[in-house]
C-alpha cells in the first residue's frame, strides 16, 4: 500500500530541476498579448472621465479595456454581486483598475498605462476599523452565536475584565503572483490557465464577464506557487481581464502581477479588533465572554461572511465557555477586499481567547499552562453552536508535547536564567489547538474524480482538488494506487481542469484531500468491480467479490497464486467492451449548520495538536529570538508523513511571521505602504531554530475519513500562537509583580520593547 | 589615449556551458528578463526586487586575487551586459544524466513544496557546495513561503564537500582571460566596461549623461520594477585600479570596486565593526555584487557600510581625470544623498588609519530591523572606543544610520566620552545625551521615539556585552 508511506512530493524532481511549469512558464503562444492595469490613485473617488485616446495612440498597443467592453456581468463578486470588475462610476479602494491596456508586450502595456488619462473627484474613504464602526459601514448583518446567558454570568463572575485586542492583517506572499493565460479558439470557446485554487469559480466567472455559458469556458489550473487561500476567490478577475483581452482581439492574452501589484490589488488576512468583556472564577474558569468582532473585509464582500463565521466558530479553541455571547461585523472599508488566508478567520479569533487565558493566569498568578487545563473540553461536551465533541485529542497532545519538551524541567530553568540576566529574558509557552474541518457552508463539502485507464494499463488520474504546493497531488495518487493495488507510477495525475472534473469546490479548508481522496476512492472502486468480473473470469472463478487487487496483479482470495496481471485484465476488458474510466463523487455526510438558531454540526470532525516555544527576548532592542520549538499534531493516520511534517512546518512559520514580524501597513491615503519584500518581512531561514522537532500522534485513525486519515492544511499555522504567549512570558519577566502583557501583533521589535517598558514602568507605580 | 578595447554589437556569454550570443535586447534588460523571454523559465521571479532569491543564477567570478568561485547573484537586478564573457549557471543546467547532488538533497529532504522557490534555493546551493561554506548563510538571501526552511536545512546538512574532480569544480581550475576594455552598442544602448581608471574618465567626458554602476544591486532595482532607461551605463566591475586592497603601516586601503562578499572574507578579522556589520548587511547573493564604492556612492542615510566607516575615521578617495583627494567620510555627506564627490570624479578606495598603539580598543556594529537578517536597518550603530591602561576613554566614535538625513556620528556623546573612565556610571550619562542626539523620522519601518530609545539603548550593550 502506497497510502501512508513518507513519498516523495510528485513533482520534486521537476520542481529541484526548473522543469515544473507554472502559468506564466508555458511555451509561449505566438501573437499572445500582455496585459496591465490603470489604476486610480485615491482611496474612494468618483470617476469623472477615462480618456484612453493617448495609450490606443501608441504603437503596439491593441486595445484599452473599461467596463463598456464587458458584454456579461461586470461583477466578480464570488458570493455577494458587489465587486466591480472595472470601475465605471466610484473608485472603492487606492489602485482599483479603471482600465486594462492590451498591448504586443509587458514594457509597451506599461508604457499605455501610464498614459491613460484618468478625472476623479476624491472623496473622504473610511481607512480603519474604528472609523467603519462609528459610521456602521459594515457588510451585510452582524453575525451571532451565543450560549447561557452572558451578561448575567458577568454580573455574578468572581473576576471581570474588559478589553480591547487589535490586530494586523497578513499578506499572502505565495512565491507565485496571481497569473493567467486566456486562448481563444475563434469558435467562441476560451481555454483558461490560471494560477486558482477554484478552477471552477474562475471558469463561471469567465463566462458570465464574457457572456456566454460556462460549457464555452475550460479552466485549467497547472500547479500554484503558493496559494495558501489568497487564489481562492481572487484569481477570478485577473482571468476575466485576460479573457476580455482574448475576446476583444481574437489573440491570447496574459495577466500576470508583479510583486507591487500582488500586494497592491489582492487580498489580505483580515486586520480584526475584538472588543470583550470577560468573566472568570478565582480558580481561573472562564466563565462568560461578552464578545464583539470587527473585520477589517476592505471594499467589497468577498469571502469575509464565511470568514467571520469560522471566527465566531473558533473563539473557544480548546475552551468550555459556558456562558458565551458572540457578535461578528464585516467592516466595510476603502481598501483591498481581504480574502481567505490560511485558518479561515480561525487564527484571529484563536489568538484572541490564548490571549484572554494568559491575562486570567497573570491576573491570578496561577500558571498559564494550569488555566489551560482547567478550561479544556472534556468529551462529551457541546460547543457554543451545539456540537457534541467526540475522540477529544486534546489530552493526548497537550501531555505528550509536554513531555517531548521536558516542559517543566525547562520552565525552571528559565527561572534561574530570568533571575541571573537582567538584559536577556526567555519565555516558555505552550497552546492548544482544536480545529474544525469542513466548509462550514455545508453544501461546498462534495467533490470529484475522474480516473482514466488506457489499454496499455496506463493511468490518468483526475480530481477536483488544486495542487498549490501541498501536497495533495502526491497524496491522491497514493489514494489510487492503493485503492487499485497497483504502482504508483502507473498514474500521470492530470492537472485540474472543468473539463474534466466540473462544478467542484475550492481547494480550501484543509479538505483538499479528505473531499477529493473519497472521490478517488469511490471511482477506483466503480473500476475495480468492472475489472474484477473480467478478472473473474480469466481465473475461471465464479464470485468477483472473492478477488484482491494487490502489487499489480489481480488474484484469487483464498487462493493467491491464482492470479492474472493488472495490464492483462485491462486488455482483455478492452476485448470484452467493458468501461476503462469512470468517474467518482463524494459528499461529506451528517453536518449541517443554521444560520438563523448559529447551531447545528458544521464540522465533520476536529484536529487537535499543542505547541510549545521557547523565546529570549534582548531587553535593549526588543528583538527576539526563537530558541525551540516542539510540537504534537494529530493527523489521523497519516496519509503520507513526509508530506503532513512539511506542512506542519511551514504552517508553523507562516503562523510565526504574521504574529511577530510581517507588519502590513496602509499609509493614512489608504494606499498599501508595504508592497515589496524590502519593507514587509516574511520569515528566513535565520529565524527558525535549530531545535524544531514534531511528533505525529500515533495509532489515531479518524473514522470515516480516507484511511483514516485528518486534514493538515490549516491547523499548524494557528499552534504558532505559542511563540506568542512565550514572548509576553519573557515581557512579564521583566518584573518582580503579576501583571497582564500587553503585546501588540505583529511583535515587531519596537512593539517588544514597548510592552517591556510598560511592564517595567507599572512595576515602578507599583514599588513606590 | 584608451586602452586596447574591443567593440562589440552583442553579448556572449556560456550559459550552462553553452555558448549563447545575444543581439536583440538592449544592454539594460535584465538576466532573468533574458532568460524567461529565451524559454528558460526555471528561474522565476518572485519581487524582482532582490529580495526574494527566486531568480538565483550562480556565475564563476575572479576574486581580486585571481581566484575563481561560483556565486550566486539575483539575475533580476543584473543588465544583461554584466554576464558578457561569464560563465553563467541556471537550475536547467546542473543536472547530468542524475541529479546533481545539492538537487538530490532538496528532493530526499522535502524541501520543496510548490516549487517555485526552489530553483533560486538549488543556485543558492549549488554555489556554497563549491565554496565549502554551504550553511543557513547561503540561504538566507532565499525566501520560502511553504516549507518554514526545516527540510532546507536538513538538505543543506547532507551536501558533503564537492569532489575535486567533479565536472563543475574542474571548471574553476581554468586560467583567467586577459582582461580588454569592452564597448557594447546594443539596440541604441551603450554599456562601458573598461579596465583602467584613465578609460572611464575617457568615457566619461564622451558621454555626459553616463551612470556608473559596479554591483548595480540599487540601480538594478530601477531597471527591474521600474523599467527606467539608461542609455549609457559605464560599469567599474573591472577596473583595476577600483581592485586592491593596499596595506601599509598606518592604513589600509581598500577599493572601491571590491565585492563586500570579498571584503567579508579578506579582511575577516581585521576590524571587529566590519566584520558584525557584514554579518548582517545583505544576503549573500547582494553581497557578491555590492561594493563599498556602491554603498558610500549611494549615499543613504541607512547604507549599512557608513557608520561602520564613519566609526573608524575612514577617508574616501576621489579622482577624476586631474586629480586624486581624500575626503573624511565624517565630512563627506553634505546632506540626504547629498555628499562632496563632484559629478567627474570616481569614488576609488577608502582609507582606514589603524589605531594608536599601547590602547585597548572595544568596538562592535549593531544592525536593528523587524527582522533578524536580510532586512533594511531601523538603525544601524557602530562603536569604537579606545582605552588607555588607566582605562580612561581616549578616543570615542558612535556611528550610527536610520537616524538623520546622513549616515552620521554622535558628537556630543563622544564628547562627553572623551577621558571619562569606561565604568557603567559614564555610559548612563551618555545615554541621556543619545536620548536626545538625533531627531529621527517616523516611517514604515518604526516610530521616532524607538529610534531615539535604540540610539541610547544599543551603547548600553554595547558596554554589557563586549568584554574588555
Amino acid at each position: 500500500m502506497t497510502v501512508g508511506k513518507a513519498i516523495k512530493h510528485e513533482s520534486a524532481i521537476q520542481h529541484v530541476t526548473g522543469s515544473a511549469v507554472y502559468v506564466d512558464d508555458r511555451v509561449k503562444i505566438e501573437g499572445m498579448l500582455t496585459c496591465w492595469p490603470v489604476l486610480a490613485k485615491y482611496a474612494r473617488a468618483k470617476v469623472i472621465s477615462i480618456n484612453t485616446k493617448p495609450a490606443l495612440a501608441m504603437d503596439g498597443v491593441l486595445t484599452v479595456i473599461t467596463a463598456k467592453d464587458i458584454e456579461g456581468k461586470n461583477n466578480t463578486g464570488a458570493i455577494v454581486s458587489d465587486e466591480v470588475l472595472l470601475a465605471e462610476t466610484n473608485i472603492s479602494y487606492a489602485n482599483q483598475a479603471v482600465a486594462w491596456v492590451v498591448a504586443e508586450n509587458e514594457d509597451i502595456a506599461r508604457k499605455a498605462a501610464r498614459k491613460v488619462e484618468l478625472e476623479l473627484k476624491e472623496l473622504k474613504p473610511i481607512l480603519t476599523i474604528k472609523d467603519a464602526i462609528k459610521q456602521k459601514s459594515y457588510h451585510g448583518e452582524p453575525q451571532k452565536m451565543a450560549r447561557g446567558k452572558a451578561k448575567q454570568a458577568l454580573k455574578n463572575a468572581e473576576n471581570t475584565m474588559t478589553n480591547e485586542f487589535e490586530m494586523s492583517g497578513q499578506d499572502h506572499f505565495y512565491l507565485e503572483t496571481h497569473a493567467s493565460w486566456v486562448i481563444p479558439d475563434n469558435e467562441g470557446n476560451y481555454t483558461v490557465y490560471s494560477s486558482t485554487q477554484h478552477p471552477s469559480e474562475t471558469q463561471s466567472t469567465v463566462a458570465h464577464v464574457l457572456g456566454i455559458a460556462s460549457n464555452r469556458v475550460v479552466c485549467i489550473s497547472p500547479r500554484m506557487g503558493g496559494g495558501f487561500g489568497g487564489k481562492e476567490s481572487q484569481a477570478n478577475p485577473f482571468a476575466a481581464i485576460a479573457a476580455l483581452a482574448a475576446s476583444k482581439t481574437g489573440r491570447a492574452a496574459r495577466v500576470r502581477l508583479n510583486r507591487e501589484l500582488d500586494m497592491k490589488l489582492t487580498g489580505k488576512r483580515h486586520p480584526l479588533l475584538a472588543k470583550y468583556k470577560l468573566g472568570f472564577s478565582n480558580t481561573g474558569k472562564i466563565e462568560a465572554l461578552d464578545i464583539n468582532l470587527y473585520s477589517d473585509a476592505g471594499w467589497s464582500t468577498d469571502l469575509s461572511h464565511a470568514i467571520m463565521q469560522r471566527s465566531l466558530f473558533h473563539i473557544d479553541n480548546s475552551y468550555f465557555i459556558p456562558n458565551i455571547s458572540i457578535t461578528g461585523y464585516a467592516c466595510k472599508t476603502n481598501k483591498t477586499s481581504q480574502t481567505a488566508f490560511r485558518g479561515f478567520g480561525g487564527p484571529q479569533s484563536i489568538v484572541i481567547i490564548e490571549n484572554i487565558i494568559d491575562d486570567i493566569a497573570r491576573t491570578l498568578d496561577i500558571a498559564a499552562d494550569k488555566i489551560r487545563e482547567t478550561n479544556f473540553y472534556k468529551e462529551g461536551q457541546e460547543t457554543h453552536y451545539g456540537q457534541v465533541l467526540n475522540d477529544v485529542r486534546l489530552e493526548k497532545v497537550w501531555k505528550l508535547a509536554k513531555a517531548n519538551s521536558n516542559f517543566s524541567r525547562r520552565k525552571a530553568a528559565i527561572k534561574k536564567f530570568n533571575a541571573a540576566n537582567k538584559y536577556k529574558k526567555r519565555g516558555l509557552a505552550i497552546t492548544p489547538l482544536k480545529f474544525g474541518i469542513s466548509f462550514t457552508f455545508t453544501i461546498l463539502n462534495q467533490a470529484g474524480a475522474f480516473i482514466l485507464i488506457y489499454t496499455d494499463a496506463s493511468i490518468q488520474l483526475n480530481h477536483g482538488g488544486t495542487e498549490m504546493g501541498q501536497g495533495l497531488h502526491t497524496k491522491m495518487l497514493q489514494v489510487a494506487a492503493s485503492s487499485l493495488g497497483v504502482s504508483y507510477e502507473r498514474f500521470r495525475l492530470m492537472p485540474t481542469a472543468t473539463d474534466k472534473v466540473p462544478n467542484t469546490s475550492a481547494t480550501a479548508a484543509s479538505s483538499g484531500s479528505d473531499l477529493n481522496g473519497q472521490a478517488v476512492k469511490a471511482a477506483c472502486e466503480t473500476l475495480k468491480s468492472r475489472l474484477a468480473n473480467v478478472a473473474a473470469n480469466m481465473l475461471e472463478l465464479n464470485a468477483p467479490e472473492d478477488l484482491s487487487f494487490e502489487n499489480d496483479f489481480v488474484s484469487a482470495k483464498n487462493n493467491p497464486k491464482n492470479k492474472v496481471s493488472f495490464n492483462d485484465v485491462v486488455a482483455r476488458a478492452y476485448f470484452e467492451q467493458v468501461s476503462l474510466s469512470a468517474t467518482g463523487y463524494y459528499r461529506t455526510p451528517n453536518i449541517y449548520f443554521d444560520n438563523e438558531s448559529g447551531k447545528g454540526v458544521p464540522f465533520y470532525y476536529f484536529s487537535y495538536a499543542a505547541a510549545v516555544s521557547e523565546v529570549e527576548i534582548d531587553a535593549f532592542t526588543g528583538m527576539f529570538k526563537l530558541r525551540q520549538v516542539d510540537i504534537v499534531h494529530d493527523v489521523g493516520k497519516s496519509l503520507n508523513p513526509h508530506i503532513d511534517k512539511g506542512q506542519i512546518e511551514g504552517g508553523f512559520v507562516q503562523g510565526l511571521g504574521w504574529l511577530t514580524m510581517e507588519d502590513f501597513i496602509w499609509a493614512d491615503n489608504g494606499h498599501v505602504a508595504t508592497f515589496a519584500p524590502s519593507t514587509y518581512k516574511i520569515p528566513t531561514i535565520a529565524e527558525i531554530p535549530e531545535h524544531f522537532e514534531i511528533e505525529l500522534l500515533e495509532k489515531s485513525p479518524q473514522a470515516g475519513v480516507i484511511y483514516g486519515s485528518k486534514a493538515i492544511g490549516e491547523p499548524p499555522f494557528m499552534i504558532a500562537i505559542s511563540v506568542r504567549e512565550a514572548l509576553k512570558d519573557a515581557i512579564a519577566s521583566f518584573s518582580d509583580k503579576n501583571q497582564t502583557v500587553n503585546l501588540a501583533l505583529p511583535a515587531t521589535p519596537e512593539a517588544t520593547l514597548a510592552a517591556i517598558e510598560k511592564v517595567k514602568a507599572i512595576d515602578e507605580i507599583k514599588t513606590s | 589615449m584608451l586602452n586596447y578595447y574591443m567593440q562589440k554589437q552583442a553579448i556572449s556569454f556560456e550559459l550552462n556551458g553553452k555558448k549563447e550570443t545575444v543581439d536583440n535586447v538592449s544592454a539594460t534588460t535584465t538576466v532573468l528578463e533574458y532568460l524567461r523571454s529565451s524559454g528558460k523559465t526555471g528561474t522565476k521571479e518572485g519581487c524582482g526586487d532582490g529580495d526574494c532569491g527566486a531568480c538565483t543564477i550562480a556565475l564563476i567570478n575572479e576574486d581580486i586575487d585571481g581566484n575563481k568561485s561560483y556565486q550566486a547573484m539575483n539575475s533580476c537586478l543584473m543588465p544583461i551586459a554584466a554576464i558578457d564573457g561569464k560563465q553563467v549557471f541556471t537550475v536547467e543546467g546542473i543536472a547530468n544524466k542524475t541529479l546533481h547532488p545539492v538537487q538530490q538533497a532538496m528532493v530526499d529532504s522535502g524541501g520543496s513544496q510548490c516549487g517555485y522557490c526552489t530553483p533560486g534555493f538549488i543556485m543558492s546551493m549549488f554555489a556554497g557546495h563549491y565554496s565549502d561554506q554551504l550553511s543557513d548563510e547561503s540561504i538566507e538571501g532565499n525566501l520560502c513561503r511553504c516549507t518554514g526552511y526545516v527540510a532546507i536545512r536538513k538538505a543543506a546538512k547532507t551536501i558533503t564537500k564537492a569532489k575535486s574532480n567533479d565536472k563543475f569544480a574542474k571548471k574553476l581550475k581554468t586560467k583567467p582571460k586577459a582582461n580588454k576594455s569592452i564597448e557594447l552598442a546594443l539596440k541604441g544602448h551603450r554599456y562601458f566596461s573598461p579596465i583602467s581608471l584613465n578609460d572611464v574618465f575617457i568615457y566619461q567626458a564622451k558621454y555626459k549623461n553616463a551612470v556608473l554602476i559596479a554591483g548595480a544591486t540599487d540601480l538594478g532595482l530601477d531597471l527591474s520594477n521600474k523599467r527606467r532607461d539608461f542609455p549609457v551605463l559605464i560599469s567599474l566591475e573591472n577596473v583595476a585600479e577600483l581592485k586592491q586592497i593596499n596595506e601599509s603601516s598606518e592604513s589600509l586601503e581598500i577599493g572601491a570596486a571590491i565585492s563586500l562578499s570579498q571584503i567579508e572574507h579578506k579582511l575577516a578579522g581585521r576590524f571587529d565593526v566590519l566584520d558584525t556589520m557584514l554579518k548582517f548587511f545583505a544576503a549573500r547573493q547582494i553581497k557578491n555584487r555590492a561594493t563599498i564604492g556602491g554603498n558610500i556612492g549611494t549615499a543613504s542615510p541607512i547604507g549599512d557600510l557608513l557608520p561602520v566607516f564613519l566609526a573608524l575615521d575612514a577617508a574616501v578617495n576621489l579622482q577624476n581625470a586631474n586629480q586624486k583627494r581624500a575626503v573624511l567620510l565624517a565630512e563627506y555627506f553634505t546632506g540626504y544623498r547629498q555628499t562632496k564627490k563632484e559629478a567627474d570624479e570616481v569614488i576609488i578606495s577608502v582609507t582606514i588609519p589603524k589605531k594608536e598603539a599601547g590602547l585597548k580598543r572595544l568596538s562592535h556594529s549593531y544592525k536593528i530591523a523587524k527582522r533578524g537578517t536580510d532586512d533594511i536597518s531601523i538603525v544601524a550603530a557602530s562603536f569604537v572606543i579606545d582605552l588607555n591602561k588607566e582605562n580612561k576613554i581616549t578616543h570615542a566614535r558612535l556611528a550610527y544610520g536610520g537616524v538623520a538625513a546622513i549616515p552620521i556620528r554622535a558628537i556630543a556623546a563622544e564628547k562627553y566620552l572623551l577621558n571619562k573612565s569606561w565604568s557603567k556610571k559614564t555610559i548612563l550619562k551618555a545615554k541621556e545625551i543619545l536620548l536626545n542626539e538625533f531627531t529621527p523620522l517616523d516611517d514604515l519601518r518604526a516610530s521616532a521615539s524607538y529610534r531615539n530609545s535604540i540610539v541610547a539603548n544599543l551603547f548600553e550593550k554595547f558596554f554589557v556585552e563586549v568584554k574588555l
